[in-house]
């Protein structure tokens, strides 16, 4: 109890005199899940519209299989690319792997599902309901899908939310693929499980702090979001 | 036939023009969902310029009938005219036609937007100049009674005051044809006085053709000049207002306007 008492007063030492090693390791960890996920939003937002706009019983394979991906264990993620991008991969001539491109890839695979599924769920609701509406005012087609997508912004904005809060409290995927390696691929998470071994509980605690208030922060905006999205 | 030539018949640049009388031609249009026919009806001529009441119990088919009319839906079988013109599914022309109809539905569904920008939508769509779009908006919130809404989001309006907004957002784009589906059943006594008022001012300042669908039988008395009654899917009477109240022609039309129908 003294010990986490200790730790705890060390750690906020520590984010309060903004200790260089600690800053790194937050803003690299903030730099790999935000291109990851405003990578898997330009791929995911369309494609979630697209498949939202379509009916429903010609999606559905698809979309089962999207569902499943929202829960892919970070770690298979993590296999997947490795295997990818290691030597003998189809992509090793590129080496990537232990660089933050690779984790930033693996993140990406990890928001696309979470972001593309949550998307088509809220284009569908639309879509029944604005198609109509937009159609009889002499929107075109272009105008009617356009229309569609930004009635449903609310909830698309919260999909996103919620695939940035999943990529930066990951460390499965980055630990395989980034390998922790200091001043370079290492992480919030993955430093904090790194440091927990090696005794070196104010460290650890500090970007446990720093995580949490993250989270804290991505869940405000999620129920503002769907707050409002209620309210409507 | 040649005395019909004769009263469609206009002068321009000297030549005769035959002019079609009728805004609508159905023929032997069906329409089934999942094996199930709904709607079925032989022949049907909506003329130009009238208000038409369309009563009958719930099921009849007769939001299926506007859909149809307002092309959201592809009948099953027979053929659709508009303006003499045959509907086809795909192109360009279909929107073109389209854009001189609207409908309103009974819940109205507005845009998570400013009211002015709802209003405006249909414009924009046609490509209206900003200065004659913002003109026409405040003339067409100003008709409906509340301008003083028009940077409001629209989803923060009551249900009457949305209806409202709705019916605006239809006018505002002067169509030869307002289908209207049960636009005041959710509305209390004051709004449905002030959307009828609205829908007939439409009608006399600019010839409008209007099809309302109502379940109240004495707002299609208030307001049509010609009743089509269905039932079970068919058209079963047409007439005036008038003869349908005072003389219809077939029991179950009896039956329905004096509230004694079971179904
Ligand atoms: N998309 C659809 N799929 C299956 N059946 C439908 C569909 N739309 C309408 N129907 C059926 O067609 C029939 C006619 O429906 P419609 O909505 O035209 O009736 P209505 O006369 O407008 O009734 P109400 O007065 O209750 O609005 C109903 O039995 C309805 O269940
Ligand atoms: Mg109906």
């Amino acid at each position: 109890m003294v010990e986490i008492w200790a730790g705890l007063v060390q750690a906020t030492k520590l984010i309060i005199d903004l200790d260089t090693e600690l800053l790194a390791i937050v803003f690299l960890s903030l730099k790999v899940s935000i291109a990851a996920v405003i990578t898997a939003a330009l791929i995911g937002i369309p494609l979630g519209a697209f498949l939202g706009m379509r009916p429903p019983v010609s999606v559905r394979w698809l979309e089962k299989l999207i569902n499943t991906l929202m829960g892919l264990p970070p770690v298979v993620a993590g296999l997947v690319i490795y295997l990818l991008l290691s030597n003998k991969g189809p992509l090793g001539p590129m080496e990537l792997l232990f660089t933050p491109m690779a984790m930033i890839t693996a993140q990406t695979v990890l928001a696309i599902p979470i972001i593309t599924g949550l998307t088509l769920v809220a284009v569908r609701d639309k879509h029944k309901e604005i198609k109509d509406t937009a159609v009889t005012l002499g929107a075109s087609q272009q105008m009617v899908i356009w229309t569609i997508i930004r009635e449903a912004k609310r909830a698309i904005m919260a999909a996103v939310v919620a695939g940035f809060g999943r990529v930066v409290a990951e460390v499965g995927a980055v630990m395989m693929v980034g390998g922790n390696i200091q001043g370079n691929t290492r992480v919030m998470t993955t430093a904090i499980v790194l440091e927990t071994r090696k005794g070196n509980f104010q460290f650890a605690l500090g970007l446990g702090i720093i995580l949490l208030i993250i989270a804290f922060i991505i869940n405000s905006l999620l129920y503002r979001i769907q707050g409002e999205v209620r309210n409507n | 036939m040649h005395l019909l030539l004769i009263h469609c018949c206009t002068e321009f640049k000297g030549r005769c023009v035959i002019i079609n009388p009728f805004v609508y031609q159905l023929e032997d249009i069906s329409k089934s969902y999942e094996g199930k026919k709904v709607l079925s009806v032989d022949k049907l001529d909506i003329e130009k310029g009238k208000i038409y009441g369309i009563i009958g119990p719930s099921g009849a088919g007769k939001s299926t009938l506007l859909r149809i009319l307002n092309f959201l839906e592809p009948p099953s079988h027979g053929n659709l005219f508009f303006n003499g013109m045959t509907v086809t599914k795909a192109g360009k022309h279909v929107l073109d036609m389209r854009r001189k109809m609207t409908m309103v539905f009974q819940r109205p569904i507005l845009f998570d937007t400013s009211v002015y920008n709802n209003v405006k939508y249909g414009l924009a769509a046609r490509g209206y100049a900003k200065k004659d779009i913002t003109k026409l908006t405040s003339n067409a919130l100003d008709e409906v009674g509340l301008t003083e809404f028009t940077n409001r989001n629209a989803r923060s309006l009551s249900g009457g005051e949305a209806q409202r907004i709705a019916l605006a957002r239809a006018m505002v784009l002067k169509p030869e044809v307002i289908l209207l589906d049960e636009p005041t059943s959710n509305l209390d006594p004051a709004n449905v006085a002030i959307v009828e008022k609205i829908t007939k001012r439409l009608h006399e300042k600019q010839g409008t053709t209007v099809i309302m669908v109502t379940h109240n039988i004495f707002q299609a008395q208030r307001i049509a000049e010609e009743i089509l009654f269905f039932f079970k899917g068919k058209l079963i009477e047409r007439g005036s207002t008038d003869k349908i109240f005072n003389n219809p022609q077939d029991d179950r039309t009896g039956a329905f306007i004096n509230g004694e129908m079971i179904y």
